[in-house]
């Protein structure tokens, strides 16, 4: 029970601070989940994190699979309830008196003030992942050349292409199915 | 939307959003939202779309949910909120539940480990090219770099709170775009 009052208090802040986008708190919510609750290794957290992009929906939905490692299917229910409700409730008040705000400079202020700090928790997100999944001290150098080559090869076609990003992903796992074997 | 819009069904906004939660694979679910709500549904124009993406990317939590918050709500109040965000969430849940299954029984197995270890590297490198498509403007302005790194130094390096940070550094980037420092730099 404790657990999953730990779980809701996490996510439900988590929620809260999700500024532009889930994928800001991905940081914090891995310090969260790893390094304080010890609810998930590191690897974990990052093939979590990972299985959520093959699945279709807002991508990180995946987060409930912190919850069901915790406290099975109590915690997954937990965990999607926390992390969604809060910000949609906030959302569901704040956009009723938006307008009111519409003509306000400083809207304007608050958006190209937030877009650098936003930019630097998505940069920390992919430290913290990569930091496991990408470029491992822990592991050796022909593990890192070969995670490193697929995590650049993404860059670089996703960046040149318009192909669907979820391919991408799936492309990732045929080539460490047969390049890591 | 204070033009007479017909009354919609709930089971119709839960569709709609729902066809959009199963459908949107590999991020970017605002143009799957504009294609259908814009111009499938006609529930909005073009202008109205804006303004509410607007406020969901101003306001804490994730675009999508947000987005089905503003327009469930436009439809039929909280209900249609309710339903909308429903809609986005539950088909995802489901895949993810199923996919979060068969990973708890599969990662001993060292073959699906090396698939998820390819997923994951590439997963960063997705994450990596979206930050740098959505933040380049951001990277290449030297006071906004500042505050870029200030907040990768601070959450991803020292793990300094979140809400500590975001108290500290959100002030001062916000005042450093002040309606009046914007009319003096015009």
């Amino acid at each position: 029970m404790n657990k999953i009052v730990e779980l809701i208090n996490t996510f439900a802040l988590l929620s809260l601070l999700a500024v532009g986008g889930g994928t800001a708190v991905l940081p914090e919510m891995k310090h969260d989940a790893v390094q304080v609750h010890h609810w998930v290794t590191d690897t974990q957290f990052a093939q979590i994190y990972s299985l959520g992009q093959l699945a279709p929906g807002p991508n990180m939905t995946c987060v409930i699979l912190i919850g069901y490692e915790v406290a099975g299917v109590a915690g997954l229910v937990a965990v999607l309830v926390a992390f969604f409700f809060p910000a949609c409730l906030l959302c569901y008040f704040v956009s009723q008196t938006w307008d009111a705000a519409a003509g306000s400079p400083w809207r304007s202020a608050v958006q190209r003030g937030m877009a650098p700090i936003v930019i630097g928790l998505m940069l920390a997100g992919c430290y913290a992942l990569g930091r496991t999944a990408t470029l491992n001290p822990a592991k050796g150098w022909d593990f890192n050349l070969i995670t490193l080559g697929i995590g650049v090869a993404v860059v670089v076609i996703l960046s040149t292409t318009r192909i669907n990003p979820a391919l991408t992903i799936l492309a990732g796992g045929v080539a460490g199915f047969f390049l890591l074997g | 939307m204070s033009e007479a819009v017909p009354r919609v069904s709930l089971a119709k906004i839960f569709a709609v959003f729902a066809l959009i939660g199963v459908t949107s694979f590999g991020g970017g679910i605002v143009a799957y939202l504009r294609r259908a709500l814009v111009e499938k549904e006609k529930w909005l124009d073009d202008e109205s779309f804006m303004a509410a993406l607007e406020i969901s990317q101003t306001l804490p939590g994730l675009n999508s949910t947000n987005m089905s918050v503003i327009v469930g709500r436009k439809l039929r109040g909280a209900l249609g909120a309710l339903v909308a965000v429903l809609g986005m969430v539950l088909p995802g849940a489901a895949i993810v539940t199923a996919l979060g299954f068969a990973y708890v029984a599969l990662r001993h197995d060292p073959k699906i480990a090396m698939v998820l270890t390819g997923v994951a590297a590439a997963a960063v490198g997705l994450l990596l090219q979206v930050t740098l498509k959505i933040g380049w403007k951001q990277l290449m302005r030297p006071q906004d770099l500042v505050f870029v790194i200030a907040v990768f130094v601070a959450v991803g390096l020292l793990h300094i709170s979140m809400v500590v940070t975001l108290v500290t550094l959100a002030p001062i980037a916000i005042w450093m775009y002040r309606p009046r420092a914007e009319k003096e730099g015009a």
